[in-house]
């Protein structure tokens, strides 16, 4: 459980550090970028082999902390036949520490969602516009992005599954190092503000992503 | 503080046998100290129930001082009552307000079945101790001082694992009923000693394989167990009987 997060958590920084070319196309930066710069990045993910091959090691860690986050919650839950009249609560705990595998089916449901529609076209039936740059044809996945994100119902779709994520991480990434046996007070209470840090960084970089396309902040024109 | 007497409304779990099906009982007790204890609020209740032919309440107790670990009840939704780093027997009616409502459960988890009224078996945990919470030879009286030198952070650290006194608040309060915070207070106060160090591996291999067996779930890192622990035992002891575990998992002889 812990290694699989672990390793999920490097897979986040590697992909909202990769989506996050599109933001290159703002006004302070190059208004007529038009997501030339995520294209290029987003083609080197999937035309390069080791890339391709890194893509089955993550789903295989995706799978496998599915696997094993469902079966702890089961097995979890079936320790106490007989609950309490009156429950702890908040009073002991922090209220998505105790609803990992909920948060987690959330993010599995926003995943399913998410991989229908962008990965499969990418990979698998590839009818999506294309672009060229420098003569190379690829897929141009930022007017595909763009155009996914001009419907309200999708963006608040994408929102709520980056807030499931946050609250997920927020507990999980200090979780996963003490399930590793990290147990230095210090290093403990560094790690549990890193862990803060780096959820928030993350979701909200996320977050801007459809709010951005949305709102036309970066766009195609 | 000042002294007043209360009116109060308990609703208590009854349950006369392990196979039977229980219910809550609701009772009115009137006259109480705020400077009674909450175990002497129940020896007036008993004493009244007793008198006037009733079966009397069932629950577990014995120092009455906080150090033996037998009181155990979930008052209000918490494990030993509201009261931070206290047990039942320390709690007192002056956490309590004339015409308040009480309600007291036993410790709900697979490993302690209810065996009448607000008791539950705990030799779950006496088990798990004879899995390997010793010392297998005879460690001898106390030697001198620094005839056998402990690094003090490793001595403090030992003493205060040392101080579990295996009441199950941590397994009543966790979501998962893990006993993962008594498991890694008996290993860790051994383990951090010269004379555990021998068997330190296969300890912590043997008391895990035996929690399991229990039927006490897994630790996720809620923090409960620690919040109601009545001896602050810290979950930090949990992260290093969990490296301790994949060490030796990885480097026993068999
Ligand atoms: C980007 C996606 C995800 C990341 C980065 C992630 C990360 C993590 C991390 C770091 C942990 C803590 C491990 C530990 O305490 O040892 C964790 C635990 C867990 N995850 Fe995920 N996870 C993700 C997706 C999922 C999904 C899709 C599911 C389920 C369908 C899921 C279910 C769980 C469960 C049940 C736990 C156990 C929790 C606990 O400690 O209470 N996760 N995850
Ligand atoms: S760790 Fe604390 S709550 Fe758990 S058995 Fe020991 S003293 Fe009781
Ligand atoms: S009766 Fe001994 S600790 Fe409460």
């Amino acid at each position: 459980m812990g290694l699989t997060g672990l390793f999920l958590i490097t897979f986040l920084v590697i992909h909202v550090g990769l989506n996050a070319c599109i933001f290159y196309d703002l006004p302070i930066f190059d208004p007529n970028d038009n997501g030339a710069m995520f294209n290029k990045a987003s083609h080197f993910m999937g035309s390069t082999m080791v890339m391709r091959l890194l893509e089955i090691v993550l789903f295989a860690g995706f799978i496998l902390h599915i696997i094993q986050g469902w079966s702890l919650e089961l097995q979890n839950r079936q320790k106490r036949k007989q609950g309490y009249q009156v429950n702890l609560g908040n009073r002991g705990s922090k209220w998505y520490s105790r609803s990992m595998g909920i948060l987690g089916t959330l993010i599995f449901l926003f995943l399913v969602l998410h991989i229908s529609d962008f990965w499969i076209p990418s990979r698998i039936t590839h009818n999506l516009p294309q672009a060229q740059y420098h003569g190379v044809e690829m897929h141009d996945m930022f007017i595909k992005m763009y155009n996914s994100f001009q419907n309200p119902v999708v963006v608040v779709l994408y929102l709520l599954g980056v807030l499931a994520l946050a609250y997920h991480l927020f507990h999980g990434f200090h979780s996963a190092f003490r399930t590793m046996g990290v147990h230095n007070r210090k290093y403990l209470a560094m790690l549990k503000s890193l862990g803060y840090g780096f959820t928030i960084v993350v979701c909200v970089l996320f977050a801007l992503m459809p709010i951005a396309m949305f709102l036309n902040w970066v766009s195609p024109l | 503080m000042e002294h007043y007497n209360m009116n109060l409304t308990l609703k208590v779990w009854r349950q006369p046998n392990k196979n039977s099906e229980g219910r809550f009982e609701t009772f009115d007790v009137k006259d109480i100290s705020s400077e009674m204890s909450f175990l002497e609020m129940f020896d007036v209740l008993n004493e009244r129930l007793i008198s006037e032919g009733n079966d009397p309440i069932a629950f577990d107790h014995d120092c009455r001082e906080g150090i033996c670990g037998a009181c155990s009840m979930h008052i209000n939704g918490r494990p030993h009552g509201p009261w931070h780093a206290t047990t039942t027997c320390q709690l007192h009616m002056r956490a309590f307000k004339d015409g308040d409502t009480i309600v007291v459960e036993p410790w709900r988890a697979n490993g302690f079945p209810v065996i009448k009224d607000l008791v539950t078996d705990r030799t779950s945990f006496d088990r798990i101790i004879q899995a390997g919470g010793y010392i297998s030879v005879n460690t001898g009286n106390a030697v001198d001082g620094n005839a056998l030198p402990i690094e003090k952070d490793k001595a403090d650290a030992s003493f205060a694992a040392a101080a579990c006194i295996g009441c199950g608040a941590c397994v009543a309060a966790c979501k998962n009923a893990s006993a993962s915070l008594f498991v890694s207070a008996k290993v860790a106060h051994l383990a951090l000693l010269p004379q555990g160090e021998p068997e330190r591996k296969n300890r912590v291999l043997s008391m895990i394989a035996q929690m399991d067996n229990e039927g006490f779930g897994s630790c996720t890192f809620t923090g409960a167990c620690e919040a109601v622990c009545p001896k602050e035992i810290s979950v930090t002891n949990i992260s290093r009987m969990h490296k301790d575990y994949l060490w030796a998992g990885l480097s026993t002889e068999k």
